[in-house]
């Protein structure tokens, strides 16, 4: 409810968001009016359950996944200010990937089940995954690194329908 | 100081004896109408009154903030992303076409730019999603002088706090006891009225008196909130044997169309007040009260209302299929039941006007009694009501097509977002059922039907 927006979101606090995340005034009202919607226990943290109350988010496939992106390490409980970094344009290639991780035949493989669900045998996953690695991995080391990554992306040239784009 | 105290008791009677005086003129000022169902226009001077004072306060809000060299905030009416509303399978394919894939034909085919696509998609939903802010009120582009609908607060200057402060001791201490006393004397006469025809023999001049005095006692309270209603197209109100279904807001939605025609109702029976006034008004007139334990009984249910509408005499049934409070700035999904029986439906669109005072009932945050105590010192409950021309199912469509049909005519006609997710997502999460649909939508793209590729 926004009514209770400028009382609860501190002015420090705002200018905080503003220079951490790409968001304007009014866009960071709105995300907080959205964030204490979904604060069902009105403590000022989301935690996993909290999330799950977005029907739109839990039908899509990778949906659990990106909510752990929210969490920082060891952590259950999500503040605004996080949230926000998380949601945050520019950052919508670092998913939980660290600049010095490798996405191994392993988590991919994860991914796609998440995916596909229980519609894709092992052996088609498994086949999707061989090929998909194979495809990116220029250093041939069985893994994709996010240099490899970010490469793979910008040869697809996608950059643009990949992000999320706002109104006005 | 024995000297002061005849005087006071002078001015005390005194002031007693005219405000009682104003008080009744003013009952009976609104009552008689209401009784003879005629209008004086005192409402929409009211109404126009307070939009010109709410601009005004609006503008120097504004004022006040550029002052401070801030920004006033300004509510966003379709949320903050901007959606296509494309199928999963067509936006992947536009990802797909767009970069230099090596697979120009339709192969089933994994990129890993589709992982991009589900992390933004999913991260939109987070954002902003259809369904998370239906459930609460909607948001007004100027300020209504209520604090409840204030988000800029900060940038109340003196004189609007003052102008703040008179509509609190208008609306608290004139309009609210006003209020209750008409609600009071509606109910009232609406129970005392019905079990009095109910004592009549059947007949037309049973059915006539009936129908007046649930017109009379819906019509008083009506302005007990001072609902200020626009009717459309009235020539195809419901008819008996019909069904009439308008998307829902709060209890009021039954005031508003109970006092412009005659229905039968439907719900279930509760206890206190309610109770004593479904048992009178049923005395009178052949409304549809389910137990308890009945409503769970999906066939009961289903053959009470088939029974209720083949009978041509009996009045045509309101019903809401959303089966909840939605906070009107969308439909959600219809309960397909209403639309099994078989009978003509009557769509009629309700659109609330929240500047005056917003009529959704969040039922998860207020109880009934602080939900009518908010309406009744708002300003006035505005709204317009469009009776739609009647529909019935066709041939090739089932009940769940015809449902959706029906819930689109009245969301295009009300200006409303049509929406597919059920209102019962207020309460409870949603299936897996729609999640295993888009895996497999999803998988079908991968993995396609060529059984050869997994093995290279």
């Amino acid at each position: 409810n926004v009514t209770r927006v400028s009382l609860l979101l501190r002015h420090s606090q705002m200018t905080e968001i503003k220079m951490e995340t790409c968001f304007s005034h009014n866009q960071i009202i709105y995300l907080y009016s959205q964030f204490t919607s979904l604060d069902k226990g009105e403590n000022g943290t989301l935690s996993w359950e909290d999330f799950q109350w977005i029907p739109e988010l839990v039908i899509k496939s990778l949906g659990d996944w990106l909510i752990s992106a929210f969490f920082q390490e060891g952590k259950d409980q999500a503040g605004f200010r996080e949230s926000a970094k998380s949601t945050n344009c520019t950052l919508l290639f670092d998913y939980g990937l660290d600049k010095n991780d490798k996405i191994f035949h392993n988590e991919l493989f994860q991914v796609l089940r998440m995916m596909a669900g229980v519609n894709v045998t092992d052996e088609q996953l498994g086949g999707i995954t061989d090929r998909t690695i194979q495809e990116a991995d220029l250093e041939r080391d069985g893994a994709i690194s996010f240099e490899e990554f970010v490469e793979a992306l910008e040869k697809a040239d996608v950059k643009q329908k990949v992000s999320i784009s706002f109104l006005e | 100081m024995f000297l002061l105290l005849p005087f006071d008791s002078l001015i005390v009677n005194l002031l007693g004896i005219s405000l009682t005086v104003l008080f009744t003129l003013l009952l009976v000022f609104i009552i008689v109408p209401a009784v003879f169902g005629v209008s004086f226009g005192i409402r929409k001077l009211y109404m126009k009154t307070l939009l010109k004072i709410f601009a005004w306060a609006t503008l120097r809000m504004e004022r006040g903030a550029k002052e401070k060299n801030h920004q006033l905030y300004k509510p966003y009416t379709n949320g903050i992303i901007a959606k296509d509303p494309t199928s999963l399978e067509e936006e992947i394919k536009e990802i797909r076409r767009s970069g230099s894939s090596k697979a120009l034909d339709n192969t089933p085919e994994f990129e890993l730019s589709d992982i991009f696509y589900f992390c933004r998609k999913g991260m939109e939903t987070i954002m902003d999603d259809e369904v998370t802010k239906r459930f609460s009120a909607e948001e007004l582009e100027s300020w209504n002088l209520l604090s409840r609908t204030n988000y800029n607060f900060q940038y109340i200057s003196l004189r609007l706090t003052v102008l703040w402060g008179l509509g609190v001791l208008i609306r608290y201490c004139l309009l609210l006891p006003l209020r209750i006393a008409l609600a009071f004397t509606g109910i009232s006469l609406l129970v005392v009225g019905t079990t009095m025809v109910g004592y009549l023999p059947n007949g037309r001049f049973k059915e006539f008196l009936s129908k007046h005095v649930h017109l009379m006692c819906y019509r008083i309270c009506v302005r007990a909130l001072t609902a200020i209603i626009t009717y459309h197209d009235r020539k195809n109100r419901p008819r008996n044997g019909g069904i009439c279904v308008a998307n829902h807001t709060s209890p009021i939605d039954v005031i508003i169309l109970a006092s412009d025609g005659y229905y039968a109702m439907v719900g279930q029976v509760h206890g206190g007040l309610m109770g004593v006034i479904q048992r009178a008004m049923v005395k009178a007139c052949p409304h549809v009260w389910f137990e308890r334990s009945e409503v769970k009984d999906r066939h009961l249910v289903a053959k009470r209302l088939t029974e209720h509408v083949q009978d041509k005499s009996k009045l045509p049934i309101l019903i809401f299929p959303e089966g909840t409070c939605i906070n009107n700035t969308s439909v959600m999904m219809f309960k397909k039941g209403s639309f099994e029986i078989g009978a003509t439906v009557y769509p009629v669109a309700i659109k609330y006007d929240p500047q005056f005072g917003d009529a959704f009932w969040n039922s998860s945050k207020y109880g009934m009694v602080t939900y009518l105590l908010r309406m009744m010192t708002s300003w006035a409950i505005v709204c317009s009501v469009w009776y739609l021309p009647p529909m019935t199912r066709q041939a090739e469509e089932d009940a769940v097509q015809f449902a959706n049909r029906v819930k689109s005519a009245i969301a295009r006609q009300g200006g409303l977002v049509d929406l597919l997710w059920d209102g019962g997502l207020k309460r409870e999460k949603v299936k897996d059922t729609f999640k295993e649909e888009q895996q497999k939508l999803y998988s079908k793209m991968i993995v396609g039907n060529h059984e050869d590729r997994s093995r290279s």
